[in-house]
This record gives C-alpha cells, structure tokens and sequence, in this order.
C-alpha cells in the first residue's frame, strides 16, 4: 500500500502546500468579487467606470508594452553579440548580466532614483556641460519608470536569449551563407526565425513581470504615475477597500494567465522546428 | 570564424548596453561612500560612516535578522518538501497524473503582489495565522518552485537504475536516498537553494502586504526609508546586498561554475 502510493506520500506535502496556501486564497479573494451587492460583477463594472482606474490600467499597460518592446530589442541585439563572442569574454558578459539580475529590485530602482533625481546625476551633468539652464523634473514620469523597468528586464532577456541563440545548429547558419546570402539576410532570414520561440519566451516574463510590478513604479512613479501594483496597495492599505483590491487583484491574474496561455500558443504555431 | 563578421556598430550597441547595466550600480557604490549628507557622485571625501549608520538605526538592525531568517527558514522548508516532490516527479512520473507538474508552476504564474495580498486576507486575517508565520508561507511558496524545477533538472539527469540496484543489493529505500540518490543530485539542491534564498532575501511584492510597524524585511524597510530621508544610508544597505550577490556568485562559481546560472 505504502509503496503502491509512494509517488503521492512524497510529492504531496509540497503540492498541499501550493493548493492550500495558494491556489485556495487566491481563489477566496477573486470569489469576494463576485458576491457584492448590486450584482454579480458590481465591482468590475465601479471598476471600469472609474475615469481615473481605466487610466492607470490603461497606463499600465501601455508601460508594459514599451518596457517589453525595448527589452526585447536590445536583449536580442546584445544576446546576439554575447553569444557570438569567444569563451572568455562570453563568461564575462554572461556574468556581467547575471550580477544585476541577482541584485534586488529594490537597489536597481534605488540606483535611477540618485540619476534622475532633481538634484541627481544625469541633471547636474546636464546642467555642467550647459545643455539645460534649469534642473528638469524627470521622475514621477512615465518615462522614468520604463527606464527603470527597462533596466530591470534586459539582463533576463539577454540570458534568455543567449540561451536560445547558442542553440541554433552551426550548420544552418553555415549553409544560409554558402548558399550565397549575406550575414545580414542569414540573420534576419535564418536566425530571427529560429529566436522567435525564444524571443516569444523572454516576452512573456517581462510583460507579466512587467505589469504586476510594485517596487519600481512605486519608486519613480510614485502617486502620480499610479499603476495596477500600486493602485491595489493603496485600495487595500490606505482606503481599505479590500473589494476593489481583489477585483484589481482578480484583473492582472486574468491578464496574466490569458497572455501567458495566449502566447504559448503563438510560440508553439511560429516554432519553425516543430512539425 | 563567424566572430569576426559582426557588425561594427553592433559591438558598440553591446558595449554601451553593458554601460547601462553596471553604471547604475557603480554609482550606487560611489555614492554609499561620500562625505556628504546627501547621495551623490562621484563620491565626494571617502567615508564608512554610511555603512556604520546601518546598524545605528534599529529598524534595519531588526529587518536585516527578520529577512535572513526568513531566508533561511523558507528555503529550507520548500527544499524539504521540494526535494521529495522532485524526486517522486521523476522517479513515479508515469504512475503520477499529468497535471501535478502544473501544480508546481501555479506559484510562478500568479502575481506576487495578488499572493501577499490573498495570504493576508485568508491566512493572516481569515485564520488569525501571526504574520511572521504568514510570511514564512508566503516566501516558501515564492522559492518553491525554483527548488522543484532545479532539482528536478538535475534529476532528469540521474540514472535510476543505481538506486533500484542498491535497493536490490539489500540497502533500504531511505537510507538509498541519502547515500546514493542525494549526493548525485548535489550540485541541483545548492544552485536551488542559493536562488531561492536570493529570491526571498530580495522580495518585495510577496511581503508587501505581510508587513506592518511590528514585523518587516529589509528590502520593505528601505521603501519605506527612502520615502522619509534621502541620505547615503540607502546606498550602503544597497552595498550590503550587492556584496551578498557577489558572494552567491563566488559560492556557485565554486560548487557548479558560473556557466550554471546562464541556463
């Protein structure tokens, strides 16, 4: 009997523990949603007819989209050198993308609040070598908060896409060139094809990464770049509205799941070695 | 060589990306050691005051033991139940139901900050659970599944057959699992525990909500700190956690060599 069950005895405390302290309370708090007053999906429907919470949602997304069309361009284009360079220096720069990804969030965005302050460093610079007469205020924008997620992200997309890039076969890419293409439609025709799956990946981590964040916008966005992470904090902690928290709560698990299945999808579709 | 034929300006893109990678963090360093009252860089005179006011103020002298604690006591409890659970996705998987793998993914798949929040209302609140021991659940499901994934990866790589033939040389089951199994899989359980303990030391989004004037973690503390002082203080708690990363590295150089945290 003990044996016949062994797989289960010794896989079970661990998946107890993620069904009851996880998927159970994450459940409870999107089923308060539906249980208010004045209809079963009251809470979504104050929701969206908040001028001002469609406009962080909005916001938020319009964030997660630039910080993962700008991490995935430079990702790519940085993988791609990392990947092709000799031994050594590869372990270098592989290393040198590791150290930033192990460091927190919290000192990564720290580190853009002493750069982009008023009195920070790309303003005093600027104002030493004369370009601005006056310090400018770049935080609490939305710029700086894709800055600072942008930084955040392209480490993980570099190792990813290293990943990816190292295992397309040498032979492939020998026989686009001896076949007469040039380096640069090899790349585009051989090795963008083959990333794609890769590329589909690193893109997912950083949109969900991304649009759930809390430490970076909180940092340099502050009150008046509000996104769905912070939004949800004050609900819960400043307003104690904990409906609409878990309604907001309820919106990035929707989101997310939906992208992530969505995008699996497409990457199973584009994978050019799948048949 | 294929090296020589990248584009010019494209190793120039890559050197300043890198630019962009370690300038943040160098002037983070810079200006944790400035004689100043206020952070700045570079670094004006040379100071270790900054990182003798650390432990000056209280609430980081507490914070930092609450965070190591915590650390240490999640990631030993998910490899204690992770362990077991990789093996037996490994060892049982064609007796074991397709979706129990899942499981193990749920965690990665729901936000962080709707897990601290949902952990509050129902354990902390709903069950009157003390917080600290709601945080410990909180980060023991956050580190959960890097130890089953890493584990199982190397796992995958096991060769079954030596345990079955100690088993079947008359060694009993467990003490198998110590002697044959385990020291196999070695270098798998210490890259999973150095991730996760790194994964719950640097947390924010999971310990958002299960924290309060009573009980916080670092990285929570210098939120909150940096929303009342702006003083090199933050720049040399940044530093502390900067030199424990550089150490994580050295410990997986060491044990499985760096190439291993590419993967």
């Amino acid at each position: 009997m003990l044996k016949r069950f062994a797989g289960w005895w010794l896989a079970g405390p661990a998946t107890l523990a993620v069904l009851v302290f996880l998927v159970l309370p994450v459940a409870a708090t999107i089923a308060t949603t539906f249980g208010e007053d004045g209809g079963i999906f009251a809470p979504y429907i104050a929701f969206f007819n908040s001028g001002f919470r469609r406009t962080v949602l909005w916001r938020t997304i319009e964030i997660s989209l630039a910080t993962t069309a700008i991490s995935l361009v430079v990702g790519f284009l940085t993988a791609y050198v990392v990947s092709k360079s000799p031994g050594k220096l590869k372990s270098l720069l592989i290393i040198a993308a590791v150290f930033p990804l192990l460091t927190g969030v919290v000192v990564r965005s720290f580190a853009w609040l002493i750069i982009l302050g008023k009195n920070g460093i790309l303003n005093n610079f600027l104002v030493g070598i004369g370009a601005i007469s006056e310090p400018l205020s770049m935080l609490y924008t939305q710029g700086s908060v894709i800055v600072a997620m942008v930084y955040l992200f392209v480490p993980l997309m570099i190792l990813t896409l290293v990943g990816v890039l190292e295992n397309i076969p040498d032979d492939v890419v020998q026989a686009s060139s001896s076949l007469g293409a040039t380096p640069a439609a090899t790349f585009r025709q051989v090795i963008l094809p083959l990333a794609v799956p890769g590329l589909i990946v690193g893109a997912v981590l950083v949109f969900t990464g991304s649009f759930t964040a809390y430490a970076t916008p909180q940092l340099l966005g502050g009150e008046r770049q509000m996104v769905m992470g912070t939004l949800m904090y004050q609900r819960a902690m400043v307003s104690f509205d904990w409906v609409g928290a878990s309604t907001i709560a309820a919106i990035m698990v929707v989101i997310t799941v939906a992208v992530v299945l969505a995008m699996s999808r497409v990457a199973r579709r584009l994978n050019p070695m799948a048949t | 060589m294929m090296t020589s034929r990248i584009n010019p300006l494209l190793i120039l893109f890559t050197v300043l990306v890198y630019i962009f990678l370690m300038g943040p963090l160098i002037i983070v360093l810079g200006a944790s050691v400035s004689d100043t009252t206020y952070l700045t860089f570079p670094p004006q005179g040379l100071t270790l005051r900054w990182f003798e006011n650390i432990f000056e103020i209280s609430a980081f002298r507490r914070t930092i033991i609450t965070s190591l604690e915590l650390a240490f006591l999640a990631t030993g409890l998910a490899l204690l139940v992770g362990i077991p659970a990789a093996y037996a996705l490994n060892r049982y998987r064609i007796k074991l139901p397709s979706w129990l793998s899942t499981v193990f993914v749920l965690p990665i798949l729901v936000p962080e900050i709707v897990l601290g929040f949902s952990l509050l209302k129902s354990v902390a609140v709903g069950m009157e659970t003390p917080i600290f021991l709601t945080l410990l659940v909180g980060h023991m499901l956050l580190v959960l599944p890097y130890c089953v994934r890493v584990v199982s990866a190397s796992l995958a790589s096991f060769d079954f057959s030596i345990e079955e033939a100690a088993v079947s040389l008359g060694s009993p089951p467990v003490k198998t699992f110590f002697t044959i199994v385990l020291p196999n899989v070695r270098s798998g359980v210490i890259a999973a525990f150095i991730l996760a303990f790194i994964t719950s030391i640097n947390d924010v989004s999971t310990s958002l909500f299960l924290t309060g004037p009573g009980i916080s973690t670092l990285p929570i503390q210098i939120l909150a700190h940096v929303e009342q002082f702006f003083d090199p203080t933050i720049a040399s708690v940044s530093v502390l956690l900067m030199l424990l990363t550089v150490a994580v590295m050295a410990i997986v150089e060491r044990t499985l060599g760096l190439t291993f945290l590419a993967k």
